[in-house]
């Protein structure tokens, strides 16, 4: 059915960007025309407690909650929060993880929420510009160059950076046909 | 947005997710907003605007009203003249709270009508006609939120309500109206059930919206939508639920109320006879069904094991289908834990060193309780560390009551601990008693919002400060010390021991900046010095 949204789960401890990375996200499907809705909770979690964040896009989007095994895609930005998000991720679904990034190449520890969206905008059919004017708009100007930079490394197709490729399998190329017809 | 949008003259509340952003929000679009000690103070303040016949809005988090219930009670007799809206943001699944309390049950016992929006726009749009429906019938309204509402955003047209310009603000006495004495509040009350009466009148046959597929457009004048579907199923629904169930039955009849007190209760009953299974889908309390079911009407409720927690599209897909089987307990997360560095670390080490019986609050040093620390030993609500140590001080043996010590944050204290203090002072227990303040110099758990200890204003701007050890010993306390817990953990440890061997009355002020705020506290501290150009 054309009218499912696209479901993305982002997760993470308190301080890493989990609330960022999915607003710079919501960010660019709204820049897109699609309908979206993200929801969160915190509260405790800014004491570096587990976060989570859901975003869907799509033509239509009612709950604001991924349901429980229908995540499109779990993007984590703690390696041992993956465990925790497991149950979010549906079957066809595909786990972004910091280990996809080459952490040694992130100009900054911290960017690393924007490097795995970096990742995740393999997968989706947004312009990069859009991805990097939404990244201008949800981030102070002294760290626009550090976070295009770790977003390229994630993207692995950035400016200086061309012949890096895609690393894909079978059961990526399935999902991106399966978003692309839904797109 | 659209408390500015309506010219609100002033946003009072404290902070508490999941309502904090609404303050914060209003003041950078331009608003004026003020953290106020407490929700009781921050309401009255908004009463005092509605009499002058400008409009208030009023944020807290649902145990928030709990505070502010005194004043809610009586203002619903009094006639204002502006508009008065109090935000009662719910936290049902409890992600930051201490209790599920769900609020709609003020509404019912105050006698406030309520709004109850689903989303980013309706919060918008219902924002606008809660401030219409205050002025028409001069009485605060309840906009009921929780936290699926709150924290989250879903796309927002502005433009979509209309509603008349403020009234220019003016005192006129009205006795009769304001002076909540017995003699007028009798008259009061009888009008109160009338204005009640007219408007569960008005929710039932007007401005309600006929739509086959809920769009948008169509929204702008309903505060309850009905969406013709199957004859066989029919829902009555509001709030957050409507989206799961939009979602999980798109081919079911759905009556979605917006405006839940007082309950449109011809549509309902309307609805429910229009419908093969009719069945109410609401998180929290099984308030909606009640309603219903007073009235006569026959509806199905969900299981009582759904009044826990959160609802979202799997678990309103089992109360459809009547599946009480376990549900699938979601993995544990990682607890949230006191910062490397936090200065309420020393203080809590040196407590459980000492072996205390810690009686505690609501904030961050709540994560006391927990390992490594595991040194609190009660938590009821905001301010009762005081209360609650000096009732164990006043019943426990002398060898135990000497080990109890009270402790909460900054904020916390002036929320409501000065009438803890008070209460010390006036009521000592045999032993002694040890109370430590942790001032840490900001409202720390909802993340970092200003108090009357800081000395500035919501926008952070220098204003009048409570200096917490003037107060203590100015209401009596003769033992007052101040200190830093983190520079010298042995001296603080050291002085809590004393502080404890004396039979008399003791403040320790631990102070020290929080130390994500330090920044932040340090620059606001260097723009208030710069003289103004």
């Amino acid at each position: 059915m054309s009218s499912q949204p696209t479901n993305v789960v982002i997760a993470g401890l308190g301080g890493q960007g989990v609330l960022k990375a999915s607003a710079i996200l919501a960010d660019v499907a709204f820049s897109a025309g699609w309908d979206v809705k993200k929801s969160e909770l915190h509260g405790m979690s800014q004491r570096g407690g587990s976060v989570s964040s859901d975003v869907r896009f799509g033509e239509r989007v009612f709950s604001p909650m991924v349901p429980p095994g229908k995540a499109d895609f779990l993007l984590v930005i703690a390696s041992d929060q993956i465990a925790v998000n497991w149950a979010a991720l549906g079957r066809d679904g595909l786990l972004i993880a910091p280990s996809q990034v080459d952490e040694s190449a992130l100009p900054n520890q911290k960017s690393m929420n924007v490097a795995l969206l970096g990742v995740l905008s393999r997968y989706l059919r947004f312009p990069v510009e859009a991805w990097i004017s939404a990244l201008q708009r949800n981030l102070p100007e002294k760290l626009h160059e550090v976070n295009f930079q770790s977003f390229y490394l994630g993207r692995g197709d950035g400016p200086g950076n061309q012949q890096t490729s895609l690393r894909t399998d079978g059961q990526t190329d399935r999902l991106t046909d399966k978003l692309t017809n839904r797109l | 947005m659209a408390a500015f949008e309506a010219e609100v003259r002033l946003g009072t509340g404290y902070p508490g997710t999941p309502s904090t952003e609404i303050l914060e929000t209003f003041q950078k679009l331009g608003g004026r907003a003020q953290w106020s000690p407490n929700e009781k103070v921050a309401l009255e303040v908004g009463v005092g605007v509605a009499f002058a016949g400008a409009r208030a809005l009023v944020t807290m988090k649902h145990v928030g009203l709990n505070v502010a219930a005194d004043p809610l009670f009586t203002v619903a007799y009094t006639r204002l003249d502006g508009a008065l809206i109090i935000v009662s943001a719910d936290d049902p699944g409890m992600a930051s709270s201490q209790n599920e309390q769900d609020n709609r049950r003020y509404a019912v016992a105050a006698g406030v009508p309520m709004l109850e929006p689903a989303d980013s726009q309706e919060a918008y749009e219902f924002t606008l006609r809660a401030i219409e429906i205050s002025e028409r019938w001069q009485l605060p309204v309840l906009l009921r939120m929780t936290t699926r509402v709150c924290h989250s955003k879903t796309i927002v047209r502005r433009g979509t309500v209309a509603i008349p310009p403020p009234h220019t603000p003016h005192f006129e006495h009205d006795f009769p109206s304001r002076v909540m004495i017995p003699a007028y509040a009798k008259p009061a009350h009888r009008r109160l059930r009338q204005r009640l009466a007219e408007i569960a009148a008005w929710n039932d046959e007007a401005e309600n919206v006929e739509t086959e597929n809920g769009e948008a457009e169509n929204r702008k004048t309903g505060l309850n939508q009905l969406i013709t579907g199957s004859k066989s199923l029919g829902i009555i629904t509001s709030g957050v639920a409507f989206q799961h169930v939009r979602e999980v039955a798109p081919e079911a009849s759905i009556l979605k109320l917006g405006l839940t007190y007082p309950l449109p209760i011809e549509l309902m009953r309307k609805f429910a006879a229009g419908v093969e299974r009719c069945v109410v889908i609401e998180e929290g309390d099984p308030y909606l069904v009640e309603g219903a079911r007073t009235a006569g009407i026959q509806v199905e409720g969900k299981p009582e094991s759904f009044r826990f927690g959160e609802l979202n599209t799997a678990r309103v897909r089992r109360i459809l289908e009547g599946d009480t089987s376990p549900e699938p307990k979601p993995a544990p997360g990682k607890p949230p834990a006191l910062c490397p560095g936090c200065p309420h670390r020393s203080v809590y080490a040196a407590l459980k060193e000492l072996d205390c019986i810690v009686a505690g609050d609501i904030g961050c040093y709540s994560l006391g309780v927990l390992p490594p620390f595991e040194a609190m030993d009660t938590l009821v609500c905001m301010g009762a560390a005081i209360g609650v140590g000096l009732g164990l001080r006043h019943s426990l043996p002398p060898a135990e009551a000497k080990r109890v010590v009270s402790v909460l944050g900054d904020s916390t204290f002036v929320h409501s601990g000065i009438t803890g203090l008070v209460e010390m002072v006036y009521n000592p227990p045999a032993s002694g008693h040890v109370l430590v303040i942790l001032d840490n110099g900001t409202t720390a758990m909802t993340g970092m919002q200003e108090h009357p200890g800081t000395g500035r204003t919501l926008s952070h701007a220098k204003t009048g400060k409570v200096v917490f050890e003037d107060l203590a010993r100015s209401v009596g306390v003769r033992n007052v010390h101040v200190i830093d817990p983190a520079q010298d953990p042995g001296k603080f440890q050291k002085l809590i021991q004393e502080c404890l061997d004396l039979p008399e009355l003791s403040v320790v002020i631990a102070r020290r900046d929080c130390l994500l705020a330090t920044r932040a506290i340090r620059e606001y501290e260097r723009c208030n010095e710069q003289p103004a150009n």
